[in-house]
C-alpha cells in the first residue's frame, strides 16, 4: 500500500501539499503548519514564544520580535484556512515564565484568535504548565480519530500520531549547492512537524534522534522554502 | 590612487656615543654590526619621548630598533614602580611572532648580560601563568591584541599597567585597517588613560600612506580640529629586487590557476637555489601547486606545504625545518607573508599574480634577509590576463608604487564589544569614555548618538521597542556613571571577546579502510556514527564541505583524499588514489586585484607600445581582439555581446577586482530582468564579467530595448543593492560576524560548544526577524557597513560607474571575442552566482512527483 502517494499532479502550486496519515487527508502548509479539513483544525508544533525574551534574562539581548513574528504567521494561516480549532502542539512558550514576559500588543493579537477560534495547548517539555490567562485548554496529549497528538513522539513505531518536539529539517545536496530547511516527516503512520517559531533551529531527519521513529521504513520529507513546500526524494537527503 | 616612491628623505644619525651605552656599542662591535641610522633615529625619538612610526623593509632590523631604546633604558637604573613594574608593552598580530621575538630578543639582553624579564602571553599561555602575570608581571610583555583588551577588563588594570612607558605594536600595516585594529586602537587609547605619557613605537612594512598608521599612533586630542600624527622615520631600502616574469615557448593558457604548464620550470629553480617559497593567492593552489611539483620531483627535494588550513602543529613542522635548513622548498600562502625569519630564503616564486603591489613587495622581500644582496623573484601568470597584471605588478615594485588601503571608520560592533569590555573593568562615566574613544583614530568621526546607540545596545539590547529594561547589563550607579550589573556578564565577555570570527571550521580526519569497514558495520546495524579517531590534517570551511557528497575527492594537506562523511564539527576523509581531484576549488584567502594594478594594467592594454614587453601569444592575443572587436581607452569600459550555442552574451571589462565585478553581475542581472533581456547567470573574474541570457541582446539594444548607459547607471547602488543585500547570503553571513563580535551571539566556547552551523541557523533568523522589525538596528548599519567595504566593494564599483559614465563603448559581435575568453572559461570553473536557490527545491520536487507517477511496478498491496 504505497499511502504517501501524491494524489495530483499540480506541480505549478506548492503553497500546500496533501498528507495521507493512516487514510486521513491531511494538508501541509508552506508555512509550517498542518490542516486537517475533516476536523477544521489547524496543528502547529513547538512556537517556543518568548525565546528572544528567555535569552535577554540571561543576559543574551536576541531580538525582542520573534513572538510577534510568530503569532502574525499564524494569524495568516488561520485566516487562510478559516480553521475553527488551533492545536498548539507542545513548546509553544520557550519557558513556563514566557507567558510573564509577552509584551500586551502580543497578548491582545493572541485573544483576538482565541475568540474566533477554540484554542488548544498541548503540554511540551519547555512549557508543562501553561498560565491561566494565556486562555484555551490545556491537556498534555489528544486523540482525534484514533490519531495521537502530543509533543514528543513516542519511541514505538506501532503508532498513529502526530508529533513535534524534534524540530525536523532536511539538507539536500543538487548540483553543486545546498540547502537546509525546517520539513515535515512522516512515513503514514506518524508525522512528525515543523518548529513554527520564528527563531527556532532544527535537527536533521538522518539524525540518530529519527531511527527510532521510522526506523527503515522510509521516510517521506517535505521542505519548506520561500515560496512553497516541496517533497523532496529521500535519496537527495544529505546528512549535515 | 595613491602613491609614494621611496621617500629619499633620511634621517640624519645623532652621535651614537649620546644614545648608546658602552655596553651596547661593544656588543654592537663584537657582532662586527654597526647601528642603523633609523635604530638610533628612535633611540633618539625615544629620548624626546616621540611617538614614532618606523617604516623598513624586511631585514633592516626593525625589531631591534624597536626594542632599543627599551633595552637602553631598562640596563640603566629603573624609575620606582608605582604599579605592578611593566615598562615594556609589545602587541603583535600573530602569536608566533611574539614567540619569535621574545627568542630573538633574549640574545642580546644575555650577551650583554641585562637584567631584564621578557615574556610572552598569547591564548596558549597556561592559566597559572597568566594570574601570574596579572599581579606581578615582566618588565617586557609581548603579547597580542585580543590578550591586552582582556587585561583591560580586569578591575586591576590601572596597576597593572601603572609603569608602562613604551608600548611597541608591530607590523602595524597589517592590523591597522581592520576589526582588530580598531580594538587595539581603543585600547591604546585606554592605555594612555592608565599609563603616563608612554612612547607609542610603531613598526611597518612600506605603506601607501604612512600618515594614517601615524595617525593611529597619535592620540587624537582635538578630533573635530586636526589629525594629530606620529613621528615618521623612514629606514633606507634595499638593493633593487631581481625580478623576472617566467617567459616559455609554451603559449600561456587562456583561464586557470594551476600554472600547471610551468610546474618543469618552476622545479628547475627549486633545484637551483638553496630555499625557495613558491607563493599563491589560495589555499587550494597550494594542494594544487604542492601535488605537482611533487610529481615531478625526480631528485626527491624536501618540499614542504604552508596555508591556513592546516593543522597548527603541521605547520611549526614545516617552519621549523625551513629555519633549520632541512628543507629546500615551501609552498605557501599569506600564512608566510608576515614577518617571521624562517631561514635563508634564497629564492621567492609568486605562481599567479600577486594582486597587489603592497603585497607583491612585501612577498619579494621575503627572500634575503640582507639588505646588501638583491631579493630574487620568479613571477609565473598562469593566464593571460595574469600575463599582464604580472607585468603591471613587475613594473609597480620597479617604481617602488604601493596600494592605497581605503581609510576606513571603526567598526561599531567592535566599539560595543570594548563597551562591555571597560564596563567589566569598573564604573565609567559616558561622556569621559565618548572623549576617549574618540581619541583612537579610526572614532574620531564617531558621532554622539552613534555612541549612545551602541551604549543603548550594550545594555538591553537597543532596540526600538524597549522590551529588556529589567534585564539590562548596564545600569546608573546614581552618581552619573554606569557600571555592570551582574559580574556574570563580565565572565560573558571574557569568553567572547576578540574580533576574529573565521566561518566555522570543519577539522578533517584521515581515517583508514579498517576503520571504514567497522563503519559500514556500523551501518548495517543501524548506528551510522562508529567513525571514531584518526590523524588531524586541518581545517576546512563549512561552506566547502557542505557541497561535498560522500565520494567526492580533493586535494588536502598535500594529499588526494575522498570525503567519507560529517560527523558533527569533524569530516572524515580517506586517502585516495585518484591523480586528480574531484572537486576543484575552495575559496581560502583570495584577494581581489588592487585598484592601482588595475590601473596599471587598463593603461597598459591601452598602449599599444607598451605591448612590446608581453610575450609574443599574449601579444597576438591583444592584436586579435583589436582585430576583431576593440581595445578599449584606459578610461573606457568596453561592453561586447555576442550569441554562441544558442545563448546570447554580455561582457564587461571594468579591471575592477573580483568583489566589485560579482556585485556589479548581481546588480546588473536584477536590472535586464526587468528590461525583460531574461538574463541566466553570470561569472566574474578579477578583470570582467559576463552575463547571459536567452534574448538577442544585440538587437535588444540597437532597438532601444536596452540602454547601456541607463544599464551601468549609478543609481544601481540605491535601491538595487539594497534589495539584493536584504537577501544576500553575504549579508547574513557579514551580520553573525557583527553579531558575534558585538556580543549579541556568544562564540562556541570549550565544553559548552555550540556548532557553528547552529550559530549560522540562528543568526539568519535573527537577522530576518530584525530586519522587517527594526530595520534601523545599529547592528544591522554595521554590518551593511561592514558588506559595502569589505564583501561588495561597493566604493570601488561607484568609482567606477562614475568613472565610465559616457564612456562606454559597444561593440556587438557575431562570436566570441579573443577577450572574452577566460572570461567565458570561468564558468564551470567558478559557481554560477544568482542562481534561484528555490528553483532548486522545486526542481526536486517536480521530479519526485513524476517519479511517483509513473505506473507502478511492484507495489505490494
Amino acid at each position: 500500500m504505497l499511502q504517501m502517494k501524491p494524489d495530483r499532479l499540480a506541480i505549478d502550486d506548492f503553497s500546500d501539499q496533501p498528507i495521507a496519515l493512516c487514510g486521513k487527508a491531511l494538508r501541509a502548509d508552506m508555512s509550517g503548519a498542518l490542516y486537517w479539513p475533516a476536523e477544521n483544525a489547524l496543528i502547529v508544533a513547538d512556537l517556543h514564544l518568548e525565546k528572544g525574551s528567555s535569552f535577554a534574562r540571561r543576559g543574551q539581548m536576541l531580538p525582542p520580535y520573534d513572538t510577534r513574528e510568530t503569532l502574525a504567521r499564524l494569524a495568516r494561516v488561520i485566516d487562510r484556512y478559516e480553521a475553527e480549532t488551533v492545536i498548539a502542539l507542545g513548546d509553544s512558550f520557550h519557558d513556563c515564565d514566557g507567558p510573564s514576559r509577552m509584551h500586551e500588543d502580543d497578548r491582545r493579537a493572541l485573544r483576538l484568535m482565541q475568540d474566533h477560534c477554540e484554542w488548544i495547548w498541548v503540554t511540551g517539555n519547555h512549557d508543562p504548565e501553561i498560565a491561566h490567562d494565556m486562555g484555551g485548554t490545556v491537556v498534555a496529549s489528544l486523540e482525534i480519530e484514533g490519531i495521537t497528538l502530543c509533543h514528543e513522539p513516542k519511541g514505538c513505531r506501532a503508532t498513529h500520531e502526530i508529533a513535534g518536539h524534534l524540530h525536523p529539517a532536511a539538507r539536500v545536496v543538487m548540483n553543486g549547492f545546498t540547502m537546509r530547511r525546517p520539513c515535515f516527516v512522516g512515513n503514514g503512520r506518524r508525522l512528525v512537524m515543523p518548529a513554527f517559531g520564528a527563531f527556532t533551529g532544527g535537527l536533521n531527519v538522518l539524525d540518530t534522534a529519527f531511527q527510532p521513529l521510522f526506523g527503515n521504513d522510509g521516510l517521506s520529507v517535505w521542505m519548506l522554502g520561500q515560496e512553497g513546500l516541496y517533497p523532496v526524494a529521500a535519496r537527495l537527503l544529505a546528512e549535515d | 590612487m595613491a602613491q609614494r616612491r621611496k621617500s629619499t628623505a633620511r634621517v640624519t644619525a645623532p652621535p651614537v656615543e649620546q644614545l648608546l651605552p658602552e655596553v651596547f656599542r661593544a656588543w654592537f662591535a663584537r657582532r662586527g654590526w654597526q647601528p642603523r641610522p633609523h635604530q638610533l633615529a628612535l633611540l633618539e625619538a625615544a629620548h624626546a619621548r616621540q611617538s614614532t612610526l618606523l617604516i623598513a623593509p624586511t631585514g633592516a632590523g626593525k625589531t631591534l630598533a624597536g626594542f632599543l631604546p627599551s633595552l637602553v633604558a631598562l640596563s640603566g637604573d629603573r624609575r620606582e614602580a608605582r604599579g605592578a613594574g611593566l615598562r615594556v608593552l609589545y602587541v603583535s598580530p600573530l602569536k608566533a611572532l611574539t614567540v619569535d621575538v621574545a627568542r630573538n630578543l633574549t640574545t642580546p639582553i644575555e650577551e650583554m648580560g641585562l637584567a631584564i624579564r621578557t615574556e610572552t602571553r598569547t591564548g596558549d599561555t597556561g592559566v597559572a601563568k597568566r594570574a601570574r602575570q596579572r599581579v606581578k608581571p615582566p618588565e617586557i610583555l609581548l603579547t597580542t591584541p585580543e590578550q591586552v583588551a582582556l587585561l583591560l577588563s580586569h578591575a586591576d588594570a590601572p596597576h597593572l599597567f601603572a609603569d608602562v612607558d613604551t608600548i611597541i605594536l608591530d607590523e602595524l600595516h597589517a592590523l591597522a585597517a581592520s576589526k582588530r585594529g580598531d580594538l587595539l586602537a581603543l585600547d591604546l587609547a585606554r592605555l594612555r588613560r592608565l599609563t603616563h605619557d608612554p612612547v607609542v613605537t610603531g613598526l611597518s612594512a612600506t605603506v601607501a600612506r604612512p600618515s594614517e598608521l601615524r595617525a593611529f599612533l597619535a592620540a587624537q586630542t582635538a578630533p573635530d580640529d586636526r589629525i594629530d600624527l606620529a613621528h615618521l622615520v623612514l629606514a633606507a631600502g634595499g638593493v633593487r629586487p631581481d625580478v623576472k616574469i617566467l617567459e616559455l615557448d609554451e603559449p600561456v593558457p587562456w583561464a586557470g590557476h594551476s600554472a600547471r604548464y610551468a610546474m618543469h620550470e618552476i622545479y628547475r629553480a627549486l633545484v637551483a637555489h638553496r630555499l625557495t617559497i613558491v607563493f599563491v593567492n589560495t589555499r587550494m593552489q597550494a594542494e594544487l601547486v604542492f601535488q605537482e611539483l611533487w610529481r615531478i620531483n625526480d631528485a626527491n627535494l624536501p618540499i614542504g606545504l604552508h596555508h591556513g588550513s592546516l593543522d597548527a602543529t603541521r605547520r611549526r613542522k614545516v617552519e621549523a625545518a625551513m629555519a633549520s635548513g632541512a628543507l629546500r622548498a615551501v609552498v605557501a600562502t599569506s600564512t608566510l607573508d608576515l614577518g617571521i625569519d624562517w631561514g635563508d630564503i634564497d629564492l621567492v616564486v609568486h605562481v599567479g599574480a600577486p594582486k597587489g603591489a603592497s603585497r607583491f613587495t612585501q612577498r619579494i622581500g621575503r627572500a634575503n634577509h640582507r639588505l646588501d644582496e638583491p631579493s630574487r623573484a620568479l613571477l609565473v601568470p598562469a593566464n593571460r590576463f595574469e600575463v599582464l597584471e604580472c607585468r603591471a605588478a613587475l613594473e609597480a615594485a620597479e617604481d617602488g608604487a604601493q596600494d592605497a588601503e581605503l581609510s576606513r571608520s571603526g567598526g561599531l560592533d567592535v566599539l560595543a564589544q570594548h563597551v562591555l569590555g571597560m564596563a567589566c573593568a569598573g564604573p565609567f562615566v559616558p561622556d569621559e569614555l565618548y572623549a576617549e574613544v574618540r581619541s583612537a583614530s579610526p572614532y574620531t568621526g564617531l558621532t554622539r548618538d552613534q555612541f549612545d546607540r551602541t551604549l543603548e545596545f550594550v545594555a538591553t539590547g537597543g532596540y526600538a521597542l524597549k522590551a529588556y529594561e529589567r534585564f539590562a547589563k548596564l545600569r546608573p550607579t546614581g552618581d552619573g556613571r554606569l557600571r555592570l550589573s551582574h559580574p556574570r556578564f563580565a565572565q560573558q565577555y571574557r569568553l567572547n571577546v576578540g574580533t576574529i570570527v573565521d566561518s566555522p571550521l570543519i577539522k578533517v580526519r584521515l581515517v583508514g579502510a579498517r576503520t571504514l569497514r567497522a563503519r559500514a558495520r556500523g551501518d548495517a546495524a543501524g548506528t551510522p556514527r562508529a567513525v571514531m579517531g584518526g590523524r588531524v590534517l586541518g581545517d576546512i570551511d563549512e561552506y566547502f564541505i557542505e557541497q561535498l557528497k560522500p565520494g567526492d575527492t580533493f586535494a588536502f594537506a598535500g594529499e588526494i583524499v575522498r570525503f567519507e562523511g560529517l560527523r558533527e564539527t569533524e569530516a572524515f576523509v580517506s586517502r585516495s588514489n585518484a591523480s586528480d581531484p574531484m572537486i576543484p576549488s575552495y575559496g581560502g584567502g583570495k584577494f581581489p586585484l588592487s585598484t592601482h594594478l588595475a590601473l596599471r594594467v587598463r593603461r597598459m592594454l591601452a598602449e599599444r607600445d607598451h605591448w612590446r614587453v608581453l610575450p609574443a601569444p599574449v601579444r597576438e592575443w591583444l592584436e586579435l581582439q583589436d582585430d576583431r572587436s576593440a581595445i578599449p581607452s584606459a578610461d573606457e569600459v568596453l561592453i561586447e555581446t555576442f550569441p554562441r550555442e544558442k545563448k546570447h552574451f554580455l561582457v564587461a571589462y571594468p579591471f575592477e577586482g573580483r568583489l566589485a565585478h560579482q556585485t556589479l553581475g548581481m546588480l546588473l542581472t536584477r536590472r535586464m530582468e526587468r528590461a525583460g533581456a531574461r538574463p541566466l547567470g553570470f561569472v566574474a573574474n578579477d578583470y570582467g564579467l559576463s552575463i547571459w541570457g536567452g534574448r538577442d541582446l544585440s538587437a535588444m539594444i540597437a532597438g532601444g530595448l536596452l540602454d547601456l548607459d541607463r544599464l551601468f547607471e549609478v543609481d544601481m547602488l540605491g535601491d538595487d543593492l539594497d534589495a539584493w543585500l536584504a537577501e544576500s547570503s553575504l549579508m547574513k553571513r557579514t551580520f553573525r560576524i557583527a553579531a558575534v563580535i558585538a556580543g549579541l551571539i556568544e562564540r562556541r566556547h570549550p565544553g559548552k560548544e555550540k556548532s557553528g552551523r547552529q550559530v549560522t541557523m540562528s543568526t539568519d533568523l535573527v537577522y530576518d526577524v530584525l530586519r522587517k522589525h527594526d530595520p534601523g538596528h545599529i547592528l544591522l548599519e554595521a554590518a551593511w557597513a561592514d558588506a559595502a567595504t569589505g564583501l561588495l566593494d561597493v566604493a570601488r564599483l561607484a568609482d567606477f560607474l562614475a568613472r565610465i559614465r559616457g564612456r562606454i563603448r559597444h561593440k556587438p559581435l557575431s562570436r566570441v571575442s579573443p577577450l572574452s575568453v577566460p572570461i567565458l572559461l570561468e564558468i564551470g570553473r567558478e559557481p554560477v552566482a544568482g542562481m534561484a536557490r528555490e528553483d532548486m527545491l522545486r526542481e526536486a520536487a517536480i521530479a519526485l512527483v513524476r517519479e511517483a507517477s509513473l505506473p507502478p511496478q511492484d507495489e505490494a498491496s
